[in-house]
């Protein structure tokens, strides 16, 4: 795919991949061997009809594709583009075992960008069940439990904290790699589907889950509150100023654009020498997005483990390599210094080396004794996962919790311990990916249509 | 959108009350809660702790000093004009509750929210000594409104221009020698009183509360950019808190973490006048 040059794209906001041409895509389209049992199907959390859609492109049916995929799948602009294909349909591709496996996650975003150039048609709304379902959350798993429900003609109404619509996709993922502008698109889709989305509305805060279903009489809640609580390191010095969790220096920079300070009022925070810490995808979102914020000289990223242990997507690795971020693997921070004025002004590594693999089944780093060594910085980008934010439970919320805090749920359905109550999504799972949210939502959507119906 | 129904002056140019319709929020806010509001659609989001409500009739107060971009655009606001986002209560609610003489110590445009909650105090029937403080007079803000609700009012200035000349902290030194049986303290404002305030209640020891205010962004949990060292732990003060235990915060930390952006925020205020 034709993408944005490394030179002049560390200077922009823009998207990287610039997505395929027309010509590209049915080139690509007709490399599909159309398999009579689609294994690309199976390694697809929401399972796209991906034979379906494509066989429609060999036939220069673009409207057509992107029904298909609408059938299962209501965020196709974002799954195209941030789904990690390679582990998951394009991983299963039969032709992945001789050459390489045909680019779904790319044709997908080209008949989801179409669409939205030719004007996305208004779906014909269902006859209403007379039935009401509030969902807490408008992130990728709420979303697909709007549209899930609205299609099944129940009344949807979406809560969320914040001031603007789409959870990570708005907040975490930056605008190089997902357009605001496309979540805005897809969201408009729901609201043309019927969903009513109401911001700035803290569940547990103003309402908690048993008001929504005694007062405001809603049949079922469904909870995809994500998981948002930034995990510190608890080494000294993390406290000072110039220290960041990457959920609040993603928060200021894509949801309040502080890249476009002042002109937005919120300030942006500036570094010359930036350290990321992690290795997962948000990671390298924080390293990309500091390397174009104004001033920044350089950007390190310090991971305690391996290159091929890093758990973020293999493109974005590739993309932050060639945009020039600086690579400190199995490397581990232990020491935050600050100047005499408090200020971040160095932070303190030890090296690392691999020992015998732990429960995850990957090799423990260990720390290496005397390898110790500061590397030079103004600002710490902390970026090691995230947990389950309790503020929904705060003021009592009867739905179980396991021993991390996340959310008991049944695995297969989302049902959760307290009557008309489902959950889905990181709030269950812990930090995932987008697609998996979005399967979870599907799949309790199937239980909770069930439910309403018997109502 | 939330629009604003009433808007009233308290300090020429310095502090300013607006009354916002957000019917949902005043049923649920409890003092010492707050909301983060955002003005308009290139606005930041900012912690305000709200000073007032009426459930009735749907209305909260918010009070606040004009110190940079934000407040000054929210002053600029008219009343029947809207403020885009209002979120909350956020925070818990401050533990009220009777424990017999009590003293709230508020400094600056700290009273506004301590007026809350010596409302709440006094309405339990605590025995309320209030003592509230400003650089000058012109800046001494619900006199009238803290009188009616404590038993003994103080009111110092450090310039000598009203009541008595000098801190809050020195009317408190005398206060607890008049009062030895003061079982509890409250104290509301800047950074550097708190922190003095806490050192008077030390030796002899009474418990004091404290509501810090540390910078804010999502107000719900999510950043960490509140964090404090409460204890020698590190507390979120928009869900932990905003109160703690003033015995056990670490002022300075938060004093160095108030100033991150003190450079953006001259640049904000003078881009927004250029």
């Amino acid at each position: 795919m034709p993408e944005q040059d490394p030179f002049m794209r560390v200077k922009n906001f823009d998207e990287v991949p610039l997505g395929l041409r027309a010509d590209q895509a049915k080139l690509e389209a007709n490399r599909c061997l159309q398999c009579p049992t689609p294994y690309c199907v199976e390694g697809c959390p929401v399972n796209i009809d991906i034979k379906g859609f494509i066989d429609k492109i060999r036939e220069d049916d673009l409207m057509g594709a992107i029904k298909i995929i609408k059938d299962t799948n209501s965020l196709p602009a974002v799954c195209g583009r941030v789904c990690p294909q390679e582990i998951q349909c394009e991983s299963k591709c039969i032709l992945g075992r001789t050459e390489h496996p045909v680019a779904i996650g790319n044709l997908e975003r080209f008949v989801a960008d179409y669409e939205r150039a030719m004007g996305v048609q208004i779906p014909t709304r269902p006859k209403p069940t007379g039935k009401n379902v509030a969902i807490i959350g408008s992130g990728p798993s709420g979303l697909t439990m709007a549209a899930e429900m609205a299609r099944a003609g129940h009344g949807v109404v979406v809560f969320e904290a914040l001031h603007e619509l789409g959870g990570v996709l708005v907040y975490g993922i930056p605008e190089f790699r997902l357009p605001k502008e496309i979540v805005k698109k897809e969201i408009d889709y729901l609201k043309k589907l019927g969903v009513v989305f109401k911001t700035n509305h803290v569940i547990g805060k103003l309402f908690t889950v048993e008001e929504l279903l005694n007062e405001l009489k809603f049949d079922a809640v469904y909870i995809a509150t994500g998981a948002g609580l930034p995990r510190f390191m608890k080494i000294p010095g993390e406290n000072a100023p110039g220290v960041f969790s990457s959920n609040e220096y993603l928060t200021r920079m894509n949801l309040m654009k502080a890249y476009k300070f002042p002109d937005y009022d919120t300030p942006n925070p500036r570094a010359r020498r930036m350290v990321v810490v992690g290795g997962g995808n948000v990671a390298m979102d924080c390293a990309r997005t500091g390397l174009r914020a104004p001033g920044t000289e350089k950007v390190m990223l310090v991971y305690r483990r391996a290159r091929n242990q890093m758990p973020a997507r293999s493109e974005e690795i590739h993309h932050a390599e060639q945009e020039g971020v600086e690579f400190h693997l199995l490397t581990n921070p232990v020491k935050v210094i600050a100047n005499r004025r408090g200020w971040v002004c160095g932070l303190e590594c030890i090296k690392m080396e691999l020992g015998e693999p732990d429960d995850s089944g990957r090799r423990r780093p260990i720390p290496i004794e005397g390898s110790e060594y500061v590397l030079d910085c103004d600002m710490v980008v902390i970026a090691i996962g995230t947990g389950p934010n309790e503020i929904m439970f705060q003021e009592g919320c009867e739905v179980k919790r396991n021993k991390w805090g996340y959310i008991d749920a049944d695995a297969e359905t989302g049902k959760t311990t307290m009557e008309g109550v489902w959950a889905g999504g990181d709030i269950v799972t812990g930090s995932a990916t987008v697609i998996l949210a979005m399967g979870a939502a599907r799949q309790a959507a199937k239980e909770i249509n069930e439910y309403l119906n018997n109502k | 959108m939330f629009p604003i129904l009433e808007k009233k002056e308290m300090a020429e140019r310095t502090i300013c009350q607006l009354k916002i319709h957000a019917p949902d929020i005043a049923k649920k806010v409890k003092p010492g809660q707050f909301v983060i509001l955002r003005v308009n659609e290139a606005g930041e989001r900012i912690p305000l702790t709200v000073a007032d409500k009426n459930p009735l009739e749907g209305t909260i107060v918010i009070i606040f000093q004009i110190v940079g971009k934000t407040t000054a655009l929210l002053r600029k606001l008219k009343v029947g004009q809207n403020i885009k986002d209002v979120v909350g209560p956020l925070g818990q609610p401050t533990e009220i509750e009777k424990v017999g003489k009590v003293v709230c110590i508020g400094g600056g445009t700290g009273v506004a929210i301590l007026h809350h909650l010596t409302k709440g105090l006094f309405e339990i029937g605590n025995e309320v000594i209030s003592i509230i403080g400003a650089r000058t007079k012109s800046l001494i803000i619900l006199e009238q409104e803290m009188k009616a609700i404590s038993n003994e009012l103080v009111v110092c200035t450090d310039d000598g221009s009203y009541g008595y000349h000098g801190f809050v902290t020195q009317a408190l030194q005398e206060a607890i020698k008049k009062n030895p049986d003061i079982k509890k303290a409250v104290a509301i404002g800047p950074v550097p009183m708190m922190k003095a305030t806490v050192d008077v209640t030390r030796d002899p020891y009474i418990p004091t509360i404290v509501s810090l205010n540390p910078i804010m962004v999502d107000g719900t949990g999510m950043c960490g950019v509140c964090r404090c060292t409460v204890d020698g732990k590190t507390k979120f003060a928009c869900v932990d808190g905003p109160d703690f235990d003033g015995h056990k915060v670490d002022f300075d930390e938060l004093q160095q973490r108030l100033c991150t952006y003190l450079g953006q925020e001259k640049e904000s205020l003078l881009f927004s006048i250029k």
